[in-house]
Parts: structure tokens; C-alpha cells; sequence
């Protein structure tokens, strides 16, 4: 049976707070989980949900109060396997009196290359990030974007196996977050095993194979990203326009809004075939009809709010 | 290369490039002017009064550098989250911070020598001449330099537990107490109880003795410093350090970063 890229077992994380630290405030409770070679998985969650925590145990950043995890096949307490591990750090930040080339090539010599492999490296990893031309500017100067990009190819920069991105596209326009995308999904193509956190739901639906529902410190579910959210279909929208002078039914007219030219209006699948009918014979054009899901946060929120004591982690089957 | 010496190299150019090593022009700029102030006076106590402006100097600059940039180093770091990125590579937190001393200790040990160059030159322009003598004077620039390093030791340490501020206000605190060290070990506290006597006694070993390393005096009188006192201050500098630094990584080692 091959060994899961990274393996978490009753993983647990309490910070102390308040006067003389005597309160606990737990941050991850018993996250168990797999996550096998060659998958990319998703930790989705709102913010404070417990994504970045349970990444920073992975990264031995924070120590866990209780539980265990193991990436690789080895505990992460095992610093030297970080050789085949990528990571980038949310809302990365590197040393601002650097210059891109700099920092690339910094952390280029952990990994033992010489300083024509170096050279390379650097000056490849630059061109796929799209800073090839901003590599000799000091960090100071860069934007938030440029610097998640810097954070990406310093993450990937060494080749590793495994790579875990902590919201990886934070702060990226939509061209950065399609390129951010693409570099994924061409990682997954090389058989990379990639874990990545995000509250933004196309995201993990576009790149993940599987993803996991963090809230509240608790993993709430895994699957795949259609199932999770799929299942949660709740009707269906139609968007429609009408010629002048043409007269809706009463009980649609009462429901739909107008946005622009455009109506919409929401209904349930039953009545999907009826209202449809109903809008042709009022010599309505259909523009569209979609499948309305519920947002994450919505999904979130209707999860938090389960009792805590059912909350364990289920998995949620496509069928 | 290895991963200490990586981390060492980049503390250094970090020191650089955020102008740590500016306080070279103001040494510069307090040499010429004392060279043209000490040329007014009497020639029979210029050379003590260079020395001494000269190594006061060199001593206070570093002890600042020490003191401010060495709390820096790792809080900073943590601070900012720039050791994120740093330990996810294959770098045991113990290296990092044996980085970083030997980064800082390069860097003032760059400056000191920058300084001490200023002197000497200053001396010479003052004297016309160099002697025999002024070699005390390159031992009182190594004991400050060996000084420096406890400092920036005691600096890591305290700013791996606490906040910067207090971490500054306990090593300044504990530098002004390890140069009372000596006085400490000759106070006859025949009033205490025989417990307070002996925890004193064992306090004043337990300090760091910054008092070891005062040997200006001597240098600018041009009185030879012992050989013995050299290599008892390098080796009792060693220890203190390797144990502060140990200690330093076990806490650091265990230490959840924001």
C-alpha cells in the first residue's frame, strides 16, 4: 500500500491566552486525514477556520498539544525532508532588502546547488512567475502580488514533490490567479502531490481532486469538490427577457427581479418546466438557466452551525 | 557551503545594506575632531586621552549594535514572518540561530576593525608615530570584540522569550551587573544569612563578568595586558557564549512562531 504523501492522525493545536496564559483557546481539533501522492488537495474554510494552523503543524512552524502527523512517510519533526517540500507561507514575506534574484537564490543554496544551477533556476522560476524583468528590484518596492509570486517560485524552486501553498492566491489579480492556476495544474501534471488552503470555492473546484471542509477547528467533510457542494443544489435560476409591452403571469412578476434588460428568477427544480412554459407563452426570451448552489459560505455556515458533537468527519460520496 | 555560514552570510549583508555600518562615519568624524581637539593639549597625555576617547568609542558603538541588533535578529524575523519561508527549507532552527550570532559577530567584527583602523590612525596622526606599547591597545579592541560577542549571546537568548523591549532591558540590565561582578565577589555580606550569602556567592559566578574585559586603562598607559588574561577571557567567552547559545536553541527550538 503506498504511503500517503501526508498523513494526520487526532491532530490537535490549543493556544494559551489571556491572564497568565491560563485559558485555552483550541485552534485545530483532532484533524485526521490522508492525502495521498499525486493528488492535489483543497483545505477550504473561513477565515479563522483553522486552514493556516494545520499547515503551520505540517511546516513545524507551531508545535501540535496533541496528535501526530507525518509527510512523506516521515514525522515532521524531520527537518531534512524538507528537501522534497515547497511551501508557501500565507501573505509571504522575505527579506525586503533583497532582490527577487537574491532571495531565489538565499534559499537556492539550502538545497546544496552550485552557482551555475542556481543561476538557472532562479532565472527559470522567474520567468514562470512572470517577474523576469523585476528580478534585480529590492522586495521593498514589490506589491502584494509580486510578492506572492516570489512566494510561489521560491516554493517550487527546488522541484519538490510536495508542495503546500497556504492561500495561494491572496492578493493576485485575476491574471496572476490564472497564472497561479495554470502553475497547479502543471504541477499536478508532473505528479506533484499539492495541498493548498482557500475560502474561494472556484478555486478548489477547478484545481482539486478531493478537498476538506475545515470550520471551527474540525474537519467537517471530505470528498470531491462536486460532491460536496453539488448536493447542496438548492434550485434553479432563470434569467429572461421580455419584448414591450408583454405581461408576465401574476406569481412570476411576483418573484422576479429585474437587473438591466434582464429578469431573474429563482425556482425550484419541480417548477422549472412549468415557469419555462409559462415565460415562452408570455413571449419571454430565455437568456440562461443555472443550477443554483449555495456559496461556501453559506455551505460554512450552515455547517458551524451543526451540532459540534456530530461534526466528525464524514465522507461525502458523489453518488 | 554550509547552511550556518548561509544564514552568517546573509545576516551580514543585511546588516550592510540596512546602513548598520554607518556608525563608521560618525567614529571617523569623532576621531578627526579629537585628533585636532588632543593636538591643543599637553603631548605628554594625548596618546592616554586618544586611547581611551578611542576605545570608549569603539566599546559603546558596538555594545549598541550588540544590544539593539542582536535582539533583532530573531524577533524580527518572527515579527515579520520572513522565517516562514527560511525553515521550510532543510534548516534545523539551531542552525538559523547559529546563523545569525556568527552573521552579527561578523558584522561587528568588521566594524570593530574599521574603528580600530581609525584609531590607529588618529594615533598616528596625533604622534607622528607608532610604539611598541599601542599592541595593548589591539588587546583592548580584541576584549571589547570578545564583549561584543557574550552581549549579542545574551541578546539572542532573551529575545527568544520575550518581547524586544524587554529582551534590550534585561541584556542592558545584566551588562551593567557583569561589571560589577569582581566588587560582588569581594563584598563580605557578614549581615546576610549564610543561605543569601551563598546564593550571592553563586550569583557572581553565575553573571556574566563584563569586568574581565575592561583593560583600557592599561592599554592607554601602554601597560603590556597578560597573555594568561587573553586566553582566559577567549576561553571563558567561548563557554559562556556556547552555553547561552544552547540554551537559546533549546527555547527557540520549541518555540511556536506566529
Amino acid at each position: 500500500m503506498p504511503v500517503p504523501a501526508i498523513e494526520t492522525e487526532n491532530l490537535s493545536k490549543e493556544y494559551p491566552h489571556g491572564f497568565l496564559h491560563l485559558k485555552k483557546k483550541t485552534s485545530l481539533e483532532g484533524l485526521t486525514m490522508q492525502v495521498q501522492e499525486g493528488e492535489v488537495f483543497g483545505l477550504l474554510g473561513p477565515n479563522g477556520a483553522g486552514k493556516s494552523t494545520t499547515i503551520k503543524l505540517l511546516m513545524g512552524i507551531i508545535f501540535p498539544t496533541a496528535g501526530s502527523a507525518r509527510m512523506l512517510g516521515k514525522p515532521v519533526s524531520d527537518v531534512a525532508m524538507h528537501r522534497d517540500i515547497g511551501y508557501l507561507p500565507e501573505q509571504p514575506y522575505f527579506y525586503d532588502y533583497l532582490t527577487a534574484t537574491e532571495v531565489l537564490d538565499y534559499f537556492a543554496l539550502f538545497h546544496g546547488y552550485n552557482a551555475a544551477e542556481r543561476r538557472e533556476r532562479v532565472q527559470k522560476m522567474l520567468r514562470k512567475v512572470g517577474l523576469e524583468t523585476a528580478g534585480k528590484i529590492q522586495l521593498r518596492k514589490y506589491s502584494k502580488g509580486m510578492l506572492q509570486r516570489v512566494g510561489l517560485a521560491q516554493a517550487i524552486l527546488h522541484d519538490p514533490n510536495l508542495v503546500i501553498l497556504d492561500e495561494p492566491m491572496s492578493g493576485l489579480d485575476p491574471v496572476g490567479r490564472r497564472e497561479v492556476r495554470d502553475i497547479i495544474l502543471e504541477l499536478k501534471k508532473a505528479g506533484k502531490t499539492i495541498l493548498f488552503s482557500t475560502h474561494i470555492l472556484p478555486d478548489a473546484e477547478i484545481l482539486c481532486d478531493r478537498v476538506g471542509v475545515i470550520a471551527g477547528g474540525r474537519l467537517r467533510g471530505v470528498g470531491a469538490p462536486g460532491a460536496i457542494v453539488g448536493v447542496k443544489a438548492t434550485g434553479m435560476e432563470i434569467a429572461f427577457e421580455l419584448p414591450e409591452g408583454a405581461a408576465m403571469a401574476e406569481q412570476i412578476q411576483a418573484k422576479a427581479e429585474k437587473t438591466g434588460a434582464a429578469y431573474r428568477i429563482g425556482v425550484s427544480e419541480s417548477e422549472l418546466y412549468r415557469t419555462l412554459e409559462e415565460l415562452r407563452a408570455a413571449g419571454a426570451r430565455i437568456v440562461s438557466v443555472t443550477q443554483i448552489k449555495p456559496t461556501l459560505e453559506d455551505f460554512f455556515m450552515e455547517l458551524v452551525g451543526k451540532d459540534r458533537a456530530q461534526a466528525s468527519a464524514v465522507e461525502v460520496s458523489a453518488q | 557551503m554550509s547552511r550556518v555560514l548561509i544564514v552568517a552570510r546573509n545576516t551580514f549583508r543585511e546588516a550592510v545594506r540596512d546602513r548598520v555600518l554607518y556608525n563608521l562615519l560618525f567614529f571617523a568624524l569623532l576621531m578627526i575632531a579629537s585628533a585636532v581637539v588632543v593636538g591643543q593639549i599637553s603631548m605628554s597625555i594625548e596618546t592616554v586621552v586618544m586611547i581611551s576617547l578611542g576605545l570608549s568609542a569603539i566599546s559603546l558603538i558596538g555594545l549598541l549594535i550588540a544590544v539593539f541588533t542582536g535582539v533583532g535578529l530573531v524577533s524580527k524575523e518572527i515579527d515579520k514572518r520572513t522565517l516562514h519561508a527560511v525553515l521550510a527549507k532543510p534548516l534545523r532552527r539551531w542552525e538559523f540561530l547559529l546563523g545569525k550570532f556568527a552573521g552579527l559577530a561578523l558584522t561587528l567584527a568588521v566594524n570593530t576593525a574599521a574603528m580600530t583602523a581609525g584609531l590607529f590612525t588618529a594615533l598616528w596622526l596625533v604622534k607622528h608615530s607608532l610604539e611598541r606599547g599601542d599592541v595593548a591597545v589591539l588587546a583592548a579592541v580584541y576584549f571589547i570584540l570578545l564583549k561584543l560577542m557574550l552581549v549579542v549571546a545574551l541578546a539572542m537568548l532573551f529575545s527568544c522569550f520575550t518581547s524586544p523591549l524587554l529582551a534590550i532591558l534585561f541584556t542592558g540590565g545584566l551588562y551593567l551587573a557583569g561589571l560589577f561582578v569582581s566588587e560582588l565577589r569581594s563584598l563580605k555580606l557578614t549581615t546576610l544569612t549564610p543561605q543569601m550569602q551563598k546564593f550571592f556567592a553563586v550569583l557572581s559566578y553565575v553573571l556574566p563578568n563584563f569586568g574581565n574585559y575592561d583593560v583600557m586603562g592599561a592599554a592607554a598607559h601602554g601597560r603590556k595586558i597578560a597573555g594568561m588574561l587573553i586566553l582566559h577571557n577567549t576561553l571563558y567567552t567561548i563557554l559562556y557564549c556556547a552555553i547561552v547559545l544552547c540554551v537559546a536553541a533549546v527555547i527557540f527550538s520549541r518555540k511556536d512562531l506566529k
